[in-house]
């Protein structure tokens, strides 16, 4: 493609129709708690990747809901298990848990 | 000493025979199976150790001390200890005493299987010379041994609580038959040798039971059908032996070998494991042991049921035991048998979770981000660990420890480093945590400090366990505060406070750390006891070990917790993981501490210039 010296902005349009209802209630069956996540980011500020890489649960869980799983597991996929999320969570959601459901449902294995 | 039947045969012994030759050709397929599935160089391993001695006088010790004599259930409870042994150890001695009487007197009858168990039918005796005499009072005490094991065994079904249970196992149905073969072996056995004790002879129990029935049953005809029934029970009892419970008789010395040896589990099910998994007796003492079951519908979840679905391959179950357990390691601290079950459960989650995808390429930049290395000889380098990190109050405390020490040190995660590893290892992901282990063991061998202070119990025991760290010293940081305790290098100022020491999983039962913390307490103030200590100290409820208990049954593990620790009504809770000290805080009405803010805020600080 010739080069303009500008190009064109990938689309940020969030398309619900890619979100696949099946694995997401797979998901919450195996961790029941996903659904009591109130999106307060204390596990990403305590995480201990997310020191290095962009690791956050919390945008993990907000990828998923709006169908972009492939964005979601980037956000997940430093993630060290430590379990500071969990100490933190005010919401007591069982993070660890939580990270390798997403992982075991969403990524191909 | 004659033979009374001639050609040494009854018919009635081919039940025994048939149950016998199952057994012994079923035990010796299932060893070779076993080693056969391990691993070339751990089979090298168990070759090595059976012609070391002393790994040899390791194996008899260990089979005697806890096949035979059950030593680890008398140190539990006295009465659930001799049921154990007096049916374990009196069965062998049966079965010795037996053999010595076939070769001493009828020897042309040596190598016959059955000749040793039916000695009182085939031979007549006169209990008049003393041989015979020692030999027929011998074989009737054992027996008389075993017969009272057997009733506490069934006084146990009723009220398990007399010989010290709260819980025992459901038995399945090869379980119940199994059991109730047991029962009914001994009992059979006196009949029949009392009924024959007219024609061979008997002691101070056969004998009597020979005259009892005597008096209104009156004759011989009785001797054929008790020896059949003893024969018969024998038999049906070694056929369900394989797939009961009981099949840990004849496993757990097999399994004793394999772990005198050294070797570890490196498949949930084969190899060691399958020897674990059949070494289980089914005994229920990890039933009490689980922190779990202080709700009652965790009860399925327990050590015993895992190892019972293993044996019937139900992964579905298999698995989700294997997720829920804390992995506090007080089942495997109490097992008489020492099954690793924690192991077990960790090599399933790995089957599991070890191929999921992770990606750790930001390894390469995290970097120590402390000061630049001191080549000291004698340099600490201090590992905080991320929960730590969440209880800076314990961060403080060292560095104010540290600096009344005079000690020079370097602090390797002091704006957040890499984690140690261990939940990675817990949750199954191994290959996972080998990389972060990697990365670690560079920045710690690179700092040039040759001993290592950890904050964290759950660092401590990865990295004494899978860090190759040669020539580093590790110490958790109540080791290092009791080692400048007694070089007089931190004085501490001794109140009449009290205190309780919590027992974190990782640090006592994970590394064998009991009497340090109890020593430094002791130079604070007074140190009570809590309900249940050290060994059978109780988790926290915060473990990394669980991966699907919800919180709701962690507050409920922790109150139990609580309750138990301020047994002794002590004024201070103290414990020595930052992740016990989140998760009793939380809960705790009494004010909860780790031993590094007890001992800051005890420093002597005018006491060593003095």
């Amino acid at each position: 493609m010739a080069n303009f010296g500008y190009s064109l902005t990938k689309s940020s349009r969030i398309d619900l129709n890619n979100r696949n209802i099946e694995k997401w209630n797979r998901l919450v069956e195996l961790e029941p708690d996903v659904l009591k996540c109130m999106a307060c980011g204390s596990c990403t500020a305590s995480c201990t990747a997310g020191k290095f890489t962009k690791t956050s649960l919390r945008s993990a869980i907000l990828y998923l809901q709006n169908g972009q799983e492939k964005e979601a597991l980037e956000y997940i996929q430093s993630c060290l298990l430590c379990g500071k999320c969990f100490m933190v969570c005010p919401r007591a959601i069982n993070t660890r848990h939580l990270l390798l459901s997403i992982s075991k449902i969403y990524s191909n294995r | 000493m004659r033979e009374r039947i001639i050609g040494g045969y009854d018919h009635f012994v081919l039940p025994f025979m048939i149950g016998m030759i199952f057994i012994l050709v079923y035990l010796l397929i299932a060893m070779i199976k076993v080693i056969m599935s391990l691993p070339a160089s751990d089979r090298k391993k168990l070759a090595l150790s059976l012609i070391n001695p002393k790994i040899m006088y390791k194996n008899i010790r260990d089979i005697i001390c806890d096949c035979l004599l059950h030593i680890k259930i008398f140190k539990r409870n006295l009465l659930l200890g001799y049921m154990h042994a007096s049916i374990a150890f009196g069965w062998f001695m049966i079965i010795v005493i037996g053999h010595i009487e076939v070769m001493l007197f009828v020897p042309q009858r040596n190598g016959s299987l059955y000749y040793p168990l039916f000695y009182r039918f085939f031979v007549a005796e006169q209990n008049q010379t003393l041989k015979g005499a020692v030999f027929f009072f011998l074989m009737d005490f054992f027996l008389l041994v075993i017969l009272s094991g057997i009733g506490l065994a069934m006084y146990k079904r009723i009220r398990s609580r007399a010989l010290g249970m709260r819980r025992t196992t459901k038995p399945c149905f090869a379980d119940r038959v199994a059991l109730y073969c047991l029962w009914s072996i001994f009992p059979l056995r006196l009949l029949a040798e009392g009924f024959t004790a007219g024609i061979s002879g008997g002691s101070f129990l056969t004998k009597p039971t020979n005259m009892l029935f005597a008096s209104f049953l009156g004759n011989d005809m009785n001797i054929m059908p008790t020896w059949w029934a003893y024969s018969t029970v024998l038999g049906i009892f070694f056929l369900a032996l394989p797939f009961s419970r009981y099949m840990h008789i004849p496993t757990e010395a097999f399994y004793i070998f394999l772990r005198n040896a050294g070797l570890k589990i490196h498949h949930p099910r084969k190899g060691v494991a399958e020897a674990e998994i059949y070494s289980c007796s089914s005994c229920g003492i990890c039933l009490d042991a689980c922190p779990m079951n202080v709700q009652k519908k965790n009860l399925p979840y327990s050590s015993v049921y895992f190892i019972r679905f293993q044996r019937r391959n139900n992964k579905k179950k298999i698995n989700e035991i294997a997720d829920k357990c804390l992995m506090c390691g007080k089942c495997v601290a109490l097992c008489p048998v020492g099954v690793d079950s924690c192991g077990l459960k960790q090599a399933q989650r790995a089957v599991v979770n070890n191929t999921l995808p992770y990606d750790y390429k930001f390894l390469g930049t995290a970097g120590h981000t402390a000061a630049a290395p001191q080549n000291d000889d004698n340099g600490i380098l201090y590992f905080a660990g991320c929960m730590t990190h969440l209880t800076p109050a314990i961060i403080k405390s060292m560095t104010k420890i540290f600096e009344a020490a005079g000690e020079k040190y370097l602090f390797a995660d002091k704006d957040g480093g890499v984690c140690c590893g261990r939940p990675l290892m817990l949750a199954g992901k191994t290959e996972a945590a080998k990389e972060v282990i990697a990365k670690n063991t560079q920045n710690i061998m690179e700092s040039g400090c040759k001993t290592v202070v950890l904050s964290c119990p759950i660092c401590l025991k990865v990295l004494k366990e899978e860090y190759n760290l040669k020539g580093i010293t590790l110490l958790h940081h109540t080791q290092y505060i009791n080692n400048l305790i007694q070089q007089k290098r931190l004085v501490l100022n001794k109140s009449e406070e009290s205190f309780v020491f919590h027992d974190p999983c990782e640090l006592g039962r994970g590394c064998n750390i009991y009497n340090e913390p109890r020593n430094v307490l002791q130079s604070i103030g007074q140190l009570k006891k809590a309900g249940k200590e050290k060994k059978e100290s109780i988790c926290c409820g915060g473990s990394l070990g669980s991966l699907t208990l919800n919180y709701n049954d962690r507050v409920k593990i922790t109150q139990e917790s609580l309750n138990i620790l301020t047994y002794n009504n002590p004024d201070k809770i103290v414990t020595a993981c930052p992740l016990c000290l989140k998760t009793f805080s939380d809960q705790s009405a009494r004010p909860v501490v780790d031993i590094a803010q007890t001992v800051a805020e005890n420093i002597c600080n005018g006491c060593i210039k003095q």
